[in-house]
């Protein structure tokens, strides 16, 4: 028998275990001059995971990243690599190697040196490090150009060296700093799954910075999201994208469809939501906390969660009406704007199927969705 | 467009002629083979071989070979420290330094001359060899440094992060990746001022005293009792030897890493 004080069920989760972190960092400060680049920042990465850290240009990762690395010390806080302080370690004696945005290969030197960089500075026999350039080489699909310079070798080939002359260390972490923003398109898509895959062939455990939300969602086990020198949240990349912590997370992880307005009363068991702009019907929404009636807030709609009819749907769920603004044909898909108020147009997509009833510019519309898609932000 | 080719040719022409024409002249008449004549009397090697027997001019070319190896090699490991240690100076230190660098090199030559004269004289140094060296290291210091540090600048720092990172210590990052990137710096720079203390004759002219006669001082001296075919066929081999120099330097400074 239930009461009130009893806990709810919490469902088991996995990464609550002591797994070992490989990477413990906690509440790292970081100033620059007076600007507050990293602010109590604290996150783990367990062993073999794709961690990445995604922001804006200016949020502070890269200064996070540079920290791991040893090239920037913390003010405050600290900074653990296997359970090791890493205060104060040089950068040559952390178990950790970076892959450069700028890939930073050594011009002077073959391929074959590049990599074997780091074990030469370890001493290891040579024979050894001949195998293992060999292997990590090999790995990274770049065998028989040993003997180019990097400036012979086209920027995927570049990348691969980066990567294969981190990976040689064997380092407990392996950092990457935009590690594919200098490819083009269609080399870079390749490489994600090119990348993910060497990762989780070697089982390495990987911090990336990026500020490209789609490559980090395709690559990563989990995702922190930073702005402002925060770290705002900490998920899968599916936890992230589908139920964000705030605007900010949601805009940034993808197209956020936004209506603003306030709380209004109970409607069954769920609650109802007065949009801001007069002409439009107050909506049904969903919230888990009992928000008071009145309190400003903003429902945001990613837009694969609309569905667009040309009739008003028989849903007792939310409807809103528009007028398509503009239709954006993108090749399997097909961009929607639709204008849903005087200042607001959202967007919606459509598989650009020839079956399907197809919408012009100008056609008053009917956007619906279920229930529990809506999301609240409250300010 | 093809007229002002044209006229931009021409006048290019005339500067190239205006520039080498009298040294191209010198080159020629150390072919001569009248004395004291500028009537052509046939082609001869004999000037050359002449220099070849003068005792005087050998000590003087010696003297000029071994003035320019040390205040080179002087010059060279003092700009390359001077270069690598304003890299680790705050950004107003760096650019007072390299204020302090360029006034030597813009101040007239005379007076660099006389100032490193009187400057040896109070130091009760005696003017010689020594004095030449040091006066020539003076005024290489800031060439070297300034040639290097161009380069050092224009080095990528990720790529002695990336030393740092796999593991290579400061030494270590210096030895395989810093001065392997600087090495056509560092031969431009040996060779551009081993040309200059070659040739420089104002600051030598006051600061050498006995047995610290170079060549360019050992011409001046031979012109005073009339100009020679042996000083046209002097003057020629200085010549080569600078542009040699000069274009090995280029050369280097271009090949990338």
């Amino acid at each position: 028998m239930a009461t009130s004080s009893t806990p709810p069920f919490i469902a088991f989760d996995q990464s609550l275990l002591p797994t070992p972190s490989t990477i413990d960092v906690r509440g790292i400060v970081r100033r620059h001059g007076a600007v507050l680049a990293v602010d109590q920042v604290s996150f783990q990465v367990r062993r073999g995971e794709f961690f990445s850290i995604l922001g804006p240009s200016g949020a502070g990762k890269t200064s996070v990243l540079r920290m791991l690395a040893g090239f920037e010390d913390p003010d405050e806080g600290d900074l653990l690599i296997d359970g090791q302080s890493m205060l104060g370690v040089p950068p040559n004696r952390r178990p950790v190697n970076l892959v450069f945005q700028s890939y930073a290969l050594f011009p002077h030197l073959t391929v074959f040196e590049n990599v074997a960089f780091g074990l030469k500075m370890r001493r290891v026999a040579s024979a050894l490090i001949e195998a293992q350039v060999r292997q990590a080489l090999t790995m990274v699909k770049l065998f028989g150009k040993e003997a180019r310079r990097p400036a012979q070798l086209s920027g995927g080939e570049q990348q691969r060296v980066a990567l294969a002359r981190a990976l040689v260390n064997k380092p407990a972490v392996v950092l990457l700093d935009e590690p594919l923003a200098a490819l083009d398109q269609q080399l870079r898509q390749a490489m994600q799954v090119e990348l993910k895959s060497i990762q989780q062939q070697a089982g390495l455990t990987c911090v990336c910075v990026t500020h490209h939300q789609e490559e980090a969602m395709m690559m990563s086990d989990r995702i922190a999201v930073m702005h402002q020198g925060r770290m705002w949240q900490v998920g899968s990349p599916r936890e992230v994208y589908e139920r964000p912590c705030n605007l900010f997370v949601s805009r940034f992880l993808g197209v956020s469809n936004e209506l603003p307005g306030r709380m209004g009363g109970p409607i069954g068991e769920d609650r109802l939501f007065q949009p801001i702009d007069a002409d439009q019907p107050p909506l049904t929404v969903r919230t888990l906390t009992s928000e008071q009636a009145g309190r400003p807030a903003t429902l945001s709609l990613r837009p694969e969660q609309l569905r667009m009819a040309r009739e008003r749907p028989m849903t007792s769920g939310p409807v809103l009406s528009g007028r398509i603004e503009k239709v954006l044909f993108a090749g399997s898909d097909t961009k929607y704007l639709v204008r849903v108020g005087p200042e607001r147009v959202w967007e919606t997509r459509m598989t650009s199927d020839a079956s399907l009833p197809s919408f012009t510019a100008g056609d008053p519309v009917f956007l619906h969705w279920s229930l529990p898609d809506g999301r609240l932000f409250f300010e | 467009m093809k007229r002002g080719w044209a006229g931009l040719s021409v006048v290019s022409i005339l500067v190239m002629v205006f520039l080498y024409g009298p040294i191209l002249v010198l080159v020629v008449y150390s072919f001569n083979a009248a004395h004291l004549s500028m009537a052509w009397r046939g082609t001869t090697l004999k000037w050359y071989a002449a220099l070849l027997h003068d005792e005087a001019l050998l000590a003087a070319t010696a003297n000029s070979l071994l003035i320019a190896l040390v205040s080179t090699l002087g010059a060279t490991c003092l700009g390359g420290l001077l270069a690598l240690g304003m890299e680790q100076m705050p950004h107003r230190r760096q650019q007072m330094i390299e204020g302090g660098l360029v006034l030597p090199l813009v101040i007239p030559e005379v007076m660099m001359g006389v100032a490193l004269m009187l400057f040896f004289v109070m130091l009760k140094l005696p003017l010689g060899i020594l004095t030449v060296m040091l006066g020539h290291i003076v005024f290489n210091v800031p060439l070297v440094t300034i040639m290097i540090r161009t380069r050092l600048r224009k080095l990528d720092p990720a790529l002695r992060e990336a030393a740092a990172d796999l593991g290579a210590d400061s030494w270590q990052v210096f030895r395989h990746v810093t001065l392997p990137l600087l090495r056509p710096a560092i031969w431009g720079a040996v060779l551009v001022a081993f040309t200059v203390s070659l040739d420089d004759f104002l600051v030598t002219f006051f600061t050498a005293g006995p047995g610290g006669t170079t060549l360019p001082l050992k011409v001046y001296s031979m012109i005073k009792s009339g100009v020679t075919p042996e000083i046209n066929a002097l003057s020629a081999l200085l010549l080569l030897i600078s542009m040699t120099c000069v274009a090995l330097s280029l050369h280097v400074q271009r090949r990338e890493v």
